[in-house]
């Protein structure tokens, strides 16, 4: 296979890189045709994993691109956030409840999932 | 020519400015100071200044947003590794998690609908609890808008990094992997990264969280929204 080269460097990541787009290309076409309620992008991570654990795909031909893309994620969520400039007007009226929401959900899901993973180990 | 120069200049300004955000951060070490956060806000004053409209902004930007795809492919590597980790214990961890992600999409929705909130507002809410770039393609699907579920996500992560570990020390959980999965379950990102500070059990938790928690409000999230359509609270 064309990817199955030693290559070091650049390259590396490059193969890599053709991995992950390969896989968000099944992972959006499987969720297409599948008519599935999940996002493309997760059907291909789901897919990755699956593949890896299957030993279809090496964990050291993803690993550097994968990191390349983890560690910069960040930098990938600016632009669609700089769209909040389009919601001046929802923002100063409905601050308040979005900020609440936010808040209660965090404290939340943190005691809903630490408090039902302790039970759930004390009885296992 | 000119719209590649333009879109050119909008990536090099987003990939500056968060460079220069995230030495920031490192400088002072304040966590408020989300390079992602500080990034949105002084581009948009950059844009507003400069009179720049979003749409020619997003002729680069979405050069640069399009990689949020493979990005979640990505942590299907992470995920391998700590479905390894944690196999013995893969049961109670999909339940917790499963009733995370109710409990998250419910209280978020329901706390913005009691107190007023616009249908469109609750949609962009219920897609709280996961990582980012899974909250924005869930938004998108889910008629809400993408930059308010990216911007509270964050903010979430960054309360819920810093009130997280006292929190569950006084609910009594000591378990290392439920405060492991509790941080990556609210906090995603910036929860993790204090997990990671905590060992290496919480980091693997977290990891597994981000991306279980991921699959399970993108299944949730859809018939959530047509249960509080139903009850006359989400449009």
């Amino acid at each position: 296979m064309l990817l199955r080269t030693t290559a070091r460097g650049p390259l590396r990541h490059a193969a890599g890189l053709a991995v992950l787009l390969a896989f968000y290309a099944l992972g959006e076409a499987a969720a297409r045709l599948g008519r599935l309620p999940l996002p493309g992008s997760v059907v291909g991570m789901l897919l990755l994993a699956a593949a890896l654990h299957l030993r279809r795909v090496s964990v050291s031909r993803v690993e550097p691109a994968a990191g390349v893309l983890l560690r910069h994620m960040g930098l990938l969520f600016v632009p669609p956030g700089v769209a909040l400039m389009l919601q001046y007007e929802l923002l100063r009226r409905e601050w308040l409840p979005v900020v609440a929401a936010g808040a209660a959900s965090t404290v939340a899901v943190m005691a809903a999932v630490g408090w039902l993973q302790q039970r759930l180990e004390g009885d296992g | 020519m000119a719209d590649l120069a333009a879109a050119a200049l909008a990536v090099a300004a987003t990939v500056g400015v968060y460079a220069l955000a995230v030495r920031l951060q490192r400088r002072l070490g304040l966590m408020v100071l989300h390079p992602v956060l500080v990034s949105i806000v002084a581009l948009i004053a950059a844009l507003e200044a400069l009179g720049v409209d979003y749409a020619a902004y997003d002729r680069g930007g979405r050069l640069l947003s399009f990689w949020l795809g493979p990005a979640v492919v990505a942590l299907g590597v992470p995920l391998y590794r700590q479905v390894e980790a944690i196999r013995r214990r893969a049961r109670a961890v999909l339940v917790s998690l499963a009733a995370g992600a109710a409990v998250g999409i419910l209280s978020a929705c329901l706390t913005a609908a009691a107190l007023g909130a616009s249908p469109e507002v609750v949609r962009s809410l219920a897609p709280r609890s996961v990582t980012t770039p899974i909250a924005i393609e869930v938004a998108r699907r889910a008629g809400g808008l993408p930059a308010l579920s990216a911007v509270v996500v964050i903010l979430s992560g960054v309360l819920g990094a810093a009130v997280g570990p006292p929190l569950l020390r006084a609910l009594g959980v000591r378990s290392r992997t439920a405060v492991g999965l509790a941080l990556g379950a609210a906090a995603h990102g910036v929860g993790t990264a204090r997990a990671v500070e905590e060992g290496e059990v919480e980091a693997a938790g977290a990891g597994i969280a981000i991306g279980l928690m991921g699959v399970a409000t993108a299944l949730l999230v859809p018939p959530a929204l047509a249960l509080l359509a139903w009850l006359g609270l989400a449009g």
